[in-house]
């Protein structure tokens, strides 16, 4: 163990004079870091290692360490400092850590939160979480090893998520007897390799956090080396407050605080600027513009806030604004758009369907957004484009995203606040992805809505009658073409203007393009609902029979229509016996394997949870289940 | 242009209060569990900040175990007033009437009043999303915690199945049911704590700091006779022993250390300076390594 250096000598103080210690403490500033390495590049070592230099190791932690370390250690009788850091009884079992990891520590300077991720292919997620909140990260090389191919993930991966400072431990020298020219080599490997992905600069540091050379401070087994160690590196690196601060003033509003109708304070984190009382504002997207009253706190109004601060502001002017619009400098605004080229992270067991609409959160705002097929997808490990149709758990790619409404967002590059976003499935309420926007497209906005004179109401009102969607859904072979049908007929003895739009039959022609893999079927959907929807706009009332497995895309259509105007119904016929009476004998297909993606079969149906109305078919006949319909539709 | 330079403290009650205003403006029903501790103080105090000049629009609730210290009880009665803030005391009907109590149910004690109390507490008035103060620092298996703590309709916790958390951006949906714990000083470590009670003056239970209290040594474990129902064994009586509290819980289970600190900075200076780490105090994590995991995964905190 190398010997305390003199940044640590802080004991004396806090002995003789505390209100001084505390005094100077209370300047510290924040850094956080991910560190990246595989098992086996001493990772956890060294994070137990910055740990217990800096004293954040109590004596029964100790204590315990010393006998879990003789219990399952992997150091012989040296102090195990991976066990330290390693959490879930699960992962202490099989000696890995698979998850995302906070650790703390603290020196004179600066508090540091640590951001400990594995560094296993399959968990690209943790690392992209990780890294997402870093400032900073720390790159393990082992020294026997030199520069892999996890390393290039690594790098990448940093790169990707914009972390502007980036280390280079190469670590275990001990076991290279600190060779000099070992080192040279790697550092000059990497930089090479970074260049080619556009790391602008990196700081490369020899250590061993096993033996703690180069930790705290410079290590005489490396007179060599005249860079500095890696503790007094960290404590000393720019902090992000300059470049944060420079920037135009933004604000996501994430709360409006109205306790009295005199009092209207807008909440919220600053993502970028100053603000100080009388600075012109802007609300977007709307535009309207007015002046910052007042900063208020519980201390008394302030005259200044920066990024970083999670403030109150008044304005002088009561102008609309709400959670997820965004206050910025007026004479500085942010680009609104509803369409976007962005990077994105898959990290979820299902595949990313194209699209389907997913919950897409940005700042304080969560929109609908649909995900078009990727554009590639990128070989994390060789930064190669791949084509692909979807991505999966950890795939990485750039693709086309596509809001309900315009939203205002810089590009990821410039801000993180105002520039990430995450994807949230509709149902399953899973994190499904992470996404980083690079530009807008213009294409949403050079299509402008061209206004009709005759709208929908005049269409309805020559058709004498209310337009509306009959949806039935349920399995192949349920009843549901019979019983559209049925209801057709009915619709037209009463004088009303209807179409049915059956699923084999748009198969023949619109959808023809399309096979049945999730995706697929997912624009079968859409196009159908698009087409519904102008139907409905022409007045007509539209009977559809499709298999429409999925809960998402029936949701999306109902989105699409005027409120009342889409009534689900469930022809709901148990598999046993729409199987039973396989009419068009496809089921005894797909049992034999010919078929693919068969609802019911090996493909999923999910059941609506609250239709308008339920045929059971298996105590109705087709024509009372089309009364049924009818009866609901004209009361 | 003047750059203003923000402090780690500064930066942990910006993330803090960004967290507490964004579960008030997703969630239905929120709530703040207040266990009187430093660690509550300080998020009672963060909470508000965030939400001035209105109060915090949510309630403050107390899962009570009845065996708390005496001082505990005073300064909920206060704190939750001063904020003008509704406090709910919960205590598990079923545990009261059992007469359950840390002597003679040893863990049962911590099962029925405080993981069984808090479950019913949150069913009964529906709260769908209530904040812990529970910090990453604090113990092993806390370090992974997720800010934003997902827990199945009969509160269990799955490791294995919680969301990934990126940038400042946090998931609240949930299912029907569902619940979620949320923890807005998980950043935040013990001193850290200390540090931010001195600068903002916040006010804490009297026991953190030393004062000869009536005190019995059984099991290594310094125990404060804080009341009649403390059943003394043969041959102890209470001492005068000047002693404060690291941590704070349930009277019969908190373990006092002696100490002369009578200030904030000497009880700093003590925890600077200390060689054990807070926890050690409590009784419930020396059963075995992963214990704090178990009961989390049952529900408890």
């Amino acid at each position: 163990m190398t010997t305390q250096d003199p940044i640590y000598k802080t004991d004396a103080l806090i002995a003789e004079n505390i209100e001084a210690y505390l005094e100077a403490h209370q300047h510290k500033t924040m850094l956080r870091f991910i560190t990246c390495g595989s098992v086996d590049d001493g990772k956890s070592t060294l994070i137990g290692r910055l740990l217990y230099d800096s004293k954040m190791i109590f004596e029964d932690q100790l204590a315990a360490l010393q006998a879990d370390s003789r219990k399952m250690g992997t150091q012989g009788q040296e102090i195990d400092f991976a066990l330290l850091v390693d959490g879930l009884a699960a992962e202490r079992e099989q000696g890995i850590t698979i998850d995302v990891a906070y650790r703390f520590f603290a020196t004179e300077k600066r508090k540091f939160i640590v951001a400990d991720t594995p560094g296993h292919e399959q968990y690209t997620r943790n690392m992209v979480t990780g890294a997402s909140t870093a400032d900073l990260a720390v790159i393990l090389i082992d020294a026997r090893k030199g520069v892999l191919t996890q390393t290039r993930r690594h790098s990448y991966l940093v790169h990707l998520l914009g972390i502007r400072h980036i280390v280079l431990a190469v670590n275990k020298m001990d076991l290279v007897d600190y060779d000099r020219a070992v080192f040279e080599r790697i550092r000059d490997d990497y930089a090479a390799f970074a260049r080619s992905i556009g790391i602008a600069d990196f700081t490369a540091i020899p250590i061993s956090g096993f033996k703690g050379d180069n930790i705290t401070g410079p290590s005489a087994n490396t007179p060599w080396f005249e860079g500095p160690a890696l503790l007094p590196y960290l404590e000393t690196v720019e902090v992000e407050d300059t470049r944060d601060q420079a920037g135009p003033f933004r604000m996501p509003v994430q709360w409006v605080n109205r306790p009295s109708l005199d009092f209207r304070g807008f909440c919220g984190l600053i993502a970028s600027g100053q603000v100080r009382p009388g600075d012109a504002v802007r609300v977007l997207p709307s535009g309207k513009t007015s002046k910052i009253a007042r900063i208020v706190s519980q201390e008394g109004d302030r005259d200044l806030a920066v990024a970083g601060e999670s403030v109150t502001l008044t304005l002088q002017d009561e102008i609309d604004c709400s959670r997820g619009q965004v206050l910025v400098a007026a004479q500085a605004p942010l680009e609104v758009a509803d369409q976007f080229e962005a990077t994105i992270v898959w990290m979820d067991e299902a595949e990313m369907v194209p699209g389907r609409a997913y919950w897409l959160k940005i700042g304080t705002q969560t929109v609908s957004a649909t995900i078009h097929a990727p554009k590639f997808e990128i070989n994390v490990n060789t930064q190669e484009h791949l084509a692909k149709k979807t991505l999966d758990l950890n795939a990485i790619g750039v693709a086309v995203v596509t809001t309900d409404r315009q939203i205002p967002f810089a590009s990821y590059a410039e801000n993180r606040d105002l520039g990430g976003f995450i994807l949230i499935d509709k149902h399953t309420n899973h994190t499904v992805a992470a996404g980083m926007i690079h530009f807008a497209l213009r294409r949403a906005q050079n299509i402008h809505w061209q206004a009709t004179d005759i709208g929908r109401d005049h269409h309805a009102a020559m058709k004498n009658q209310k337009p509306a969607v009959l949806w039935l859904t349920g399995l192949s072979g349920s009843g549901k073409s019979t019983i559209a049908n049925i209801v057709e007929r009915k619709l037209a003895r009463m004088n009303r203007h209807t179409f049915l739009l059956d699923g084999d039959n748009v198969r023949h022609g619109l959808n023809k393009d399309l096979g049945f893999t999730e995706a697929d079927r997912v624009e079968n959907i859409r196009r159908v609902g698009e087409v519904a929807k102008l139907m409905t706009d022409a007045g007509l009332i539209v009977i559809t029979a499709f298999i429409s497995p999925f809960r998402s895309e029936r949701e999306m259509v109902r989105g699409m229509m005027q409120p009342g105007e889409f009534l689900e119904v469930f022809v709901d016929t148990p598999l046993e016996v729409a199987e039973g009476r396989d009419v068009k004998g496809l089921y005894a297909k797909a049992r034999a394997g010919q078929l693919k993606n068969f609802t019911g079969i090996d493909s999923p149906y999910e059941a609506p949870e609250a239709p308008e109305i339920r045929i059971d078919t298996t105590e109705t006949s087709a024509d009372e289940a089309a009364d049924l319909i009818i009866a609901r539709l004209i009361p | 242009m003047t750059i203003k330079t923000l402090t780690h403290l500064q930066r942990l009650e910006a993330e803090s209060i960004h967290i507490l205003r964004e579960v008030v403006a997703e969630a239905e029903k929120p709530v703040m569990l207040y266990s009187v501790g430093k660690d509550s103080a300080v998020m009672l105090h963060l909470a508000k900040k965030a939400f001035y000049p209105a109060p915090p629009p949510f309630p403050l609730l107390h899962v009570d175990t009845t065996w708390k210290f005496r001082d505990m009880y005073a300064l909920r009665d206060r704190a939750a007033k001063a904020a003008g803030m509704d406090l709910i005391v919960y205590q598990n009907p079923e545990a009261l009437a059992k007469g359950i109590n840390p002597f003679d149910h040893g863990s049962l004690h911590t099962d029925m009043w405080k993981t069984e109390g808090l479950k019913q507490a949150l069913d009964q008035y529906g709260f769908d999303v209530a904040f812990g103060g529970a910090r990453r620092d604090e113990e092993k298996s806390r370090a992974k915690e997720r800010v934003f703590s997902f827990r199945s309709a009969n509160h269990r916790w799955d490791p294995k199945n919680q969301r990934p958390e990126l940038w400042r951006l946090y998931n609240a949906r949930k299912a029907k049911g569902e619940s979620v714990r949320v923890f807005p000083i998980s950043n935040w470590t013990e001193l850290d704590i200390w540090q931010y009670i001195y600068l903002e003056g916040i006010e804490i239970v009297p026991l953190y700091f030393a004062e000869p209290r009536p005190t019995v040594v059984r099991d290594g474990l310094t125990l404060m006779v804080d009341d009649e129902r403390f059943p003394l064994r043969e041959g102890e009586t209470p001492e005068m022993r000047s002693v404060r509290f690291r941590t704070l819980g349930c009277y019969p289970l908190t373990g006092a250390v002696e100490s002369e600190a009578r200030t904030l900075p000497e009880v700093i200076q003590e925890m600077l300076l200390t060689t054990t780490s807070e926890r050690q105090g409590r009784a419930i994590d020396h059963d075995q390594a992963a214990s704090m995991e178990k009961k989390k995964q049952e529900g408890y905190f």
